[in-house]
């Protein structure tokens, strides 16, 4: 086994430097280096371990805590990263001096805003995903993660990934499909990290100790298949040459706009809502330390979310070349998601029932309680938007920009910072955060910081939407787009303002957690003891 | 008749009328009778034992008594 990894990494570093040297675009090779670095180090790792290997070592017990741990730190550098970019492109919008010449093209507004909606969606939403998806699976299931050390390959796998993409953004590899830009080798390097992801949480799942399967892992499950099956149908593409990194879409047209963003909405839908929500079923509880509040309400709003966000999609394509039935289903279907959305609010705020006083004393208590509570109102927003009416107004302005914001920063952002705090300390073995009173502060700086720049986003992309189809007694367009744009910079320059609060908030929490895992003495033994 | 005409009157048709019976189906399945006492178990899994180390045998047992 050890000397079929050894030819396997060696032959890929070979085609790889080979890859180097062919490549037809700058991105494919740099790329191709980078995969000639990995496998060359793993081949020594693989080659010096070989002699350890000999010796069988004891199977491990307890449970898997390492790739958890690896996997807490990752979410926290990712979202400091992608905060630290967003912020920055937020002020290059106000600030168009921004795009220094001395960058150009890497660092230029067009580039950088896929790494940043790549970096929290995928970098830091994605990393919080695996971690706590294996933290959960492992103490509902009271098994041990399967497949030894398959669940290390889907950690480091997924950071290649995630190193791919957001490189190949910045060299100018991208098949402009939003949130699905990268390119082709990195989409199948990605789907074969993410079905040896299914395969771990399935095998733990299957080796469970409890009888029923607890609904948290219902969502992270859903999650799981339907983001293979979005990723792998939107990204059919052929590859014009094995050494190049472009790609050509198999779908052209309407269908290849409906295509992705049945895409785009459904991984807004589970990877962003029902992953998520598969959070806030274990950790609500957990920190209220109550059940949750109808175990019935969660069966049904789970199967109602999925058979409804599958359908939502065409809200994206109103008054486009896309048949008005379909747009006028996916409106329809986006409304009537209002309600199992809501179903997951109230099942998660009502979990708190008879126990709100914990929300005076305990902060991570009150940072899932927001999130929740933005949740639920970009949830109301969502089907609102959905409208054809108010898409009329708000499509391609900044409301939609708020929106999404107020979904991203609000409802993931709090609820990954909220397990981070959860478990962070459980992780290494420590009472509790360092400072109770820094978590305090990040929750108001991060609240703010949405406040703002949801606001200011409202108010742009409504005024914006207004100048847009603004005409005179003579039937003419009474705004230029450049007009629109000088008209919107006082708000970008608020946007930007919420953007630096938030990332203080974020920076505030790598330091909290950073303290909580290096100082002191700890207090109790590691979790997991003879794990890894 | 093409391919999107006979998906699309499949689709409109029986697929819409099955996943319908089916969400129907989950929802008097929830209402089962007996479902409460099944689903405040399921409810407290994440609550009970304890969270460094997988249920052993013994705690099985335990558990298995005190019911």
């Amino acid at each position: 086994m050890e000397y079929f990894k050894l030819a396997l990494l060696a032959f890929i570093a070979l085609i790889a430097a080979i890859g180097a040297d062919w490549g037809h675009d700058l991105a494919y090779r740099v790329h191709a280096l980078l995969i000639v670095g990995v496998s060359a180090g793993l081949f020594i790792w693989v080659l010096r371990n070989m002699e350890e290997q000999s010796i069988p070592a004891p199977a491990p017990t307890g449970y898997a805590d390492g790739v958890i741990r690896a996997g807490v730190i990752a979410t926290a550098f990712w979202g400091v990263t992608g905060f630290l970019v967003g912020t920055f492109i937020a002020f290059q919008l106000a600030f168009p001096e921004l795009n220094f010449d001395w960058g150009q093209p890497y660092t230029n507004f067009g580039r950088l805003r896929p790494l940043h909606t790549s970096a929290v969606i995928f970098a830091f939403g994605g990393n919080a995903l695996i971690a706590t998806s294996f933290y959960v699976v492992q103490r509902t299931c009271s098994a041990r993660l399967w497949g030894g050390n398959t669940a290390w390959f889907v950690f480091w796998g997924y950071q290649l990934f995630i190193v791919l993409a957001a490189t190949g953004y910045l060299l100018g590899a991208t098949q402009s499909k939003e949130y699905a830009e990268p390119e082709w080798y990195t989409d199948i390097w990605l789907t074969i990290v993410w079905l040896a992801y299914l395969a771990v949480f399935m095998g733990t799942l299957f080796k469970r100790r409890e009888r029923h399967i607890y609904v948290a892992n219902w969502f992270y499950l859903s999650f799981i298949i339907t983001v293979a099956m979005l990723h792998v149908i939107n990204n059919l593409s052929v590859p014009v040459s094995f050494w190049g990194s472009k790609s050509v879409q198999v779908f052209a047209g309407v269908q290849d706009a409906m295509t992705q963003w049945w895409y785009g909405h459904n991984a807004v839908g589970f990877f962003l809502t029902a992953g998520f929500l598969g959070m806030m079923y274990y950790f609500v509880p957990k920190q209220a330390n109550r059940p949750i509040y109808s175990y019935k309400l969660s069966i049904i709003h789970f199967w109602a979310l999925i058979f409804l966000y599958i359908w939502a999609g065409p809200h994206h394509l109103h008054y486009t070349a896309l048949p008005d039935w379909a747009a006028t289903l996916g409106m329809v279907f986006s409304i009537v998601l209002w309600m199992p959305s809501w179903g997951g609010m109230i099942n998660g705020l009502m979990t708190l029932q008879g126990a709100w006083d914990k929300l005076r004393t305990d902060p991570i208590l009150r940072i899932f309680v927001i999130s929740l509570g933005f949740y639920g109102m970009s949830t109301f927003e969502g089907p609102m938007m959905s409208i054809r009416a108010v898409n009329s107004l708000s499509h391609y302005t900044d409301w939609t920009i708020g929106h999404v914001h107020s979904g991203a920063l609000g409802w993931n952002g709090m609820i990954t910072f909220g397990a981070l705090y959860f478990l962070t300390p459980r992780l290494w073995g420590r009472e509790r955060m360092h400072s109770m009173s820094a978590i305090n502060w990040h929750f108001w700086l991060a609240t703010i910081g949405i406040v703002l720049y949801a606001s200011s986003m409202w108010v742009t992309g409504i005024m914006e939407g207004l100048m847009w189809r603004e005409v005179d007694d003579q039937g003419f367009l009474v705004n230029s787009f450049a007009d629109t744009v000088a008209a919107k910079f006082p708000m970008y320059v608020v946007r930007g303002l919420g953007g630096v609060l938030y990332l203080a908030g974020g920076i505030l929490m790598v330091w909290n957690m950073w303290m909580t895992i290096r100082g002191g003495a700890r207090n109790t033994a590691p979790v997991g003891v003879p794990a890894e | 008749m093409d391919t999107y005409s006979i998906l699309r009157q499949l689709a409109d048709s029986w697929v819409l009328l099955v996943m319908f019976a089916f969400f129907v189906g989950v929802v008097i399945w929830a209402f089962r009778p007996g479902s409460t006492k099944t689903y405040d178990q399921i409810a407290n899994i994440p609550l009970k034992g304890d969270d460094t180390h997988p249920e052993t045998d013994d705690d099985t047992r335990k558990e298995q008594d005190h019911d």
